[in-house]
């Protein structure tokens, strides 16, 4: 049976854009490895949240961060499981600079055989000055009788 | 004197983000309902159909910025400091609706919670509950 991983790898940016709100927000696969996701989002004019400055609405960036925690819980699974978000903190720690491609890293850092526990940073061009952290626990739903939680 | 109504209308329509969205507004008295209807491109996950968690998250900290704009009216739009997303139900491909309640004001920091729904009110799909700075102008 083929790992979450080997398919993520093998299909590579086509995986992002089988998520319609992933692909329309346009999230690029920058890389995956073993319980880590690494995507960026271009910066465009109609994600602006604040007009006055031109700054990425928070929302866009709190998708980008969800999406690339639920790649890196794929990223650790050991087989396909269906997951669902249970919550996600995000902390802002300052406005992304327009203009600046943003880039989120994901590390699923503890899975048991129900929960996965993972973190994510994002930053617009320095990883030591991040405008982003998340934290978030994702269920792994296989054994529930119906899904629960947000795709 | 002008409409509230129309003046979150116009709030809405200049943030490009909530044009990509779709998102819409009504007002009764001060208090706005956030109104996302369900459109393809908010779906995260094709099989089963849902909408994206991102998406849900996003739509609670507009109706949170919209709705301190309200009733605190400043003249640039708050912050978001941080936010805590609580899923609990699927985002199925229907229109959802969210409404923010200011738990407290301060003079820079507002405790906001919002709640979103789809058929049934009495069912939320998921919840946020944030931090907001107001002014974020005079924090540089």
């Amino acid at each position: 049976m083929t790992k979450p991983l080997e398919t993520m790898k093998a299909m590579g940016q086509a995986l992002i854009e089988a998520s319609p709100q992933a692909h329309a927000l346009g999230c690029e696969l920058v890389s995956v490895d073993h319980a880590e996701a690494v995507l960026r989002l271009p910066y465009r004019k109609d994600l602006i949240g604040d007009p006055d400055t031109g700054v990425i609405a928070g929302g866009a960036v709190t998708t980008l961060l969800d999406h690339t925690l639920g790649q890196a819980v794929w990223a650790s699974l050991p087989e396909y499981t269906p997951i669902a978000t249970l919550d996600l903190r995000i902390d802002y720690m300052r406005p992304a600079e327009p203009g600046m491609a943003i880039t989120a890293h994901a590390h699923c850092y503890k899975l048991t055989r129900t929960v996965a526990f993972v973190r994510a940073t994002a930053h617009d061009g320095d990883p030591a000055d991040p405008v982003a952290t998340a934290q978030a626990a994702f269920m792994l739903t296989s054994s529930a009788p119906a899904a629960r939680g947000a795709a | 004197m002008s409409d509230p109504a129309e003046d979150l209308k116009a709030v809405l329509a200049r943030i490009p983000y909530a044009r990509f969205l779709g998102v819409e507004a009504e007002l009764h008295g001060d208090e706005m309902t956030a109104i996302l209807p369900f459109s393809q491109h908010l779906i995260g996950n094709p099989s089963p159909a849902a909408i994206h968690g991102g998406v849900l998250g996003a739509l609670m900290e507009i109706t949170a910025l919209a709705q301190l704009s309200i009733t605190h009216g400043h003249a640039r739009m708050p912050r978001v400091v941080d936010v805590t997303v609580q899923y609990l139900r699927s985002g199925k491909p229907l229109t959802t609706y969210a409404r923010a309640r200011i738990i407290r004001a301060g003079r820079r920091i507002a405790n906001v919670h919002v709640e979103c729904w789809q058929a049934e009110r009495a069912n939320p799909i998921a919840s946020l509950h944030g931090h907001f700075l107001l002014s974020p102008k005079e924090e540089g």
